[in-house]
């Protein structure tokens, strides 16, 4: 091998060429699958709309399902309330953060009929223990209890508090009141000293936490609080 | 330079189908030189994810290696680990890309171990050892030689796992409904919920290494 290859300058020349191949040949394959991945994402929110009402919904079959259940989707902007059919695409994390730097949040909220019943979705969005949780939080129609969660992660510990995305834990909020007894509202907390592992009292505000996941687990609980909140301008403006 | 003696030599010489076929047997990555243990226990619980995980790390492997050999007299040699990583990191966000695009759900239960193909000891292993002195060709047989040794050992694994585990194959029940009491079931079979936990997937391992060296005492090592 050749003395030319140990300069510094070719080391330089040869890392920033490397660099402007490399950056091109990705951006270029990024772009190309793009508009499939963006289809996806599109395609998993309507699953995970679904999920939140207890409807299993596959890849093929998510668009046909999401039209049968879902009747209305509404954009909350402030006072102003319109009807979109786009609104499941709305980028949470966005809105999120249009609200903290003074911006009105757009609120998509999704209206399903489910077995003659009509329940009101919104999505929720906060941190876990490493990094985004995010979820859809479906409400009964009298806006006071839940009638199916789904939540999901980006990276919490597996077996801890990755395990919010399963049913054990999920099916505990079905039913739950959001409402203490005097009409105030409360959230749900993730409690981990409620002595109630199984549930059976809705009316006390509280689910069993996971044992191993409480900083996740207070993650689910400040989402779903702030994640409402948000919504019950609105939801007093339905309430007659 | 070594390209005059691989030109004169055949394509697929007795010599050259060597570095295609034994890492498969007796110089395995994963049974013998016992690297790229960690993907091999992490996502081994479904042959689904065995397969696409094994062709993923022949596809970072055999193209890597290419690379890695045609660019091997111009690297240089201060920066050679930084491009080596760079080259690995390139083609396995390719590899994600693809992924994300056509088997989304399958790109989701592999998550993070299709990153940390980056950091499988047996491609820098490759990189280092032989792409960086033998031409394209014979880098290419050896990339995707090591890496089908390796997607072997997955699949073995991954195989016995699932049917095990959860009495499927590829997601197909094959023994049977474990709710509705049919097939297999019917007989009292439980599935064993515990072959789906890493730590059978050391032992399944163990238990491959094991009967391998039964079979091929030089493997055994003496000391």
């Amino acid at each position: 091998m050749s003395k030319r290859t140990d300069s510094n300058g070719y080391t330089i020349i040869f890392s920033v060429v490397m660099v402007i191949v490399v950056g091109a040949l990705l951006a270029f394959f990024a772009n190309f699958t793009k508009e499939d991945r963006v289809k996806n994402d599109q395609v998993k929110a309507q699953i995970d709309i679904l999920n939140a009402i207890g409807v299993e919904a596959t890849r093929s079959n998510a668009t046909e399902m999401f039209t049968k259940y879902i009747k209305e989707q509404k954009v909350i902007e402030a006072e102003n309330v319109s009807d979109n059919d786009k609104a499941y695409l709305i980028d949470v994390k966005k809105e999120l953060d249009n609200a903290k730097n003074g911006k009105t949040q757009k609120l998509p909220l999704f209206i399903a009929e489910k077995d003659g019943k009509t329940v009101y979705i919104l999505p929720v969005r906060g941190n876990g223990l490493w990094d985004a949780i995010w979820g859809y939080i479906a409400l009964n129609d009298d806006l006071k209890t839940v009638n199916g969660v789904y939540f999901d992660h980006k990276g919490e510990t597996p077996g801890l508090g990755a395990n919010i995305t399963e049913t054990f834990f999920t099916d505990d909020f079905k039913g739950e009141s959001l409402y203490d007894g005097s009409g105030n509202f409360k959230g749900i907390e993730i409690s981990k000293s409620n002595g109630d592992p199984n549930n059976t009292d809705k009316s006390d505000n509280q689910v069993d936490a996971i044992s191993g996941a409480t900083i996740t687990g207070n993650g689910v609980g400040a989402m779903i609080n702030s994640g409402i909140r948000s919504y019950l301008p609105y939801f007093s403006t339905l309430k007659k | 330079m070594a390209e005059n003696k691989t030109q004169s030599e055949p394509l697929f010489s007795k010599k050259n189908m060597g570095l295609l076929k034994d890492p498969l047997t007796d110089n395995n990555p994963v049974t013998v030189q016992v690297l790229g243990i960690c993907s091999a226990l992490a996502i081994t619980a479904e042959l689904k994810a065995s397969v696409i995980m094994g062709l993923s790390v022949i596809f970072v492997l055999g193209a890597g290696n290419v690379v890695i050999s045609l660019l091997r007299n111009v690297i240089p040699s201060a920066i050679r680990i930084i491009v080596q990583l760079v080259v690995v990191a390139a083609l396995v966000i390719i590899v994600d890309l693809t992924l994300k695009a056509y088997v989304p759900d399958l790109a989701k239960k592999l998550s993070v171990f299709v990153g940390l193909i980056i950091t499988n000891c047996i491609i820098m292993g490759r990189f280092e050892a032989f792409a960086l002195g033998n031409g394209p060709w014979k880098s290419f047989l050896d990339g995707v030689g090591n890496a089908a040794g390796y997607a072997l050992i997955l699949v073995i694994v991954g195989f016995f796992r699932e049917l095990l585990g959860s009495g499927k194959l590829f997601g197909f029940p094959v023994f049977g409904d474990p709710v509705e009491k049919t097939g297999l079931y019917a007989t009292g079979y439980e599935n064993n919920g515990f072959m789906l936990l890493a730590p059978m997937a050391l032992i399944t391992l163990g238990l491959i290494i094991g009967f391998q060296r039964s079979r091929n005492k030089s493997l055994i090592e003496t000391n």
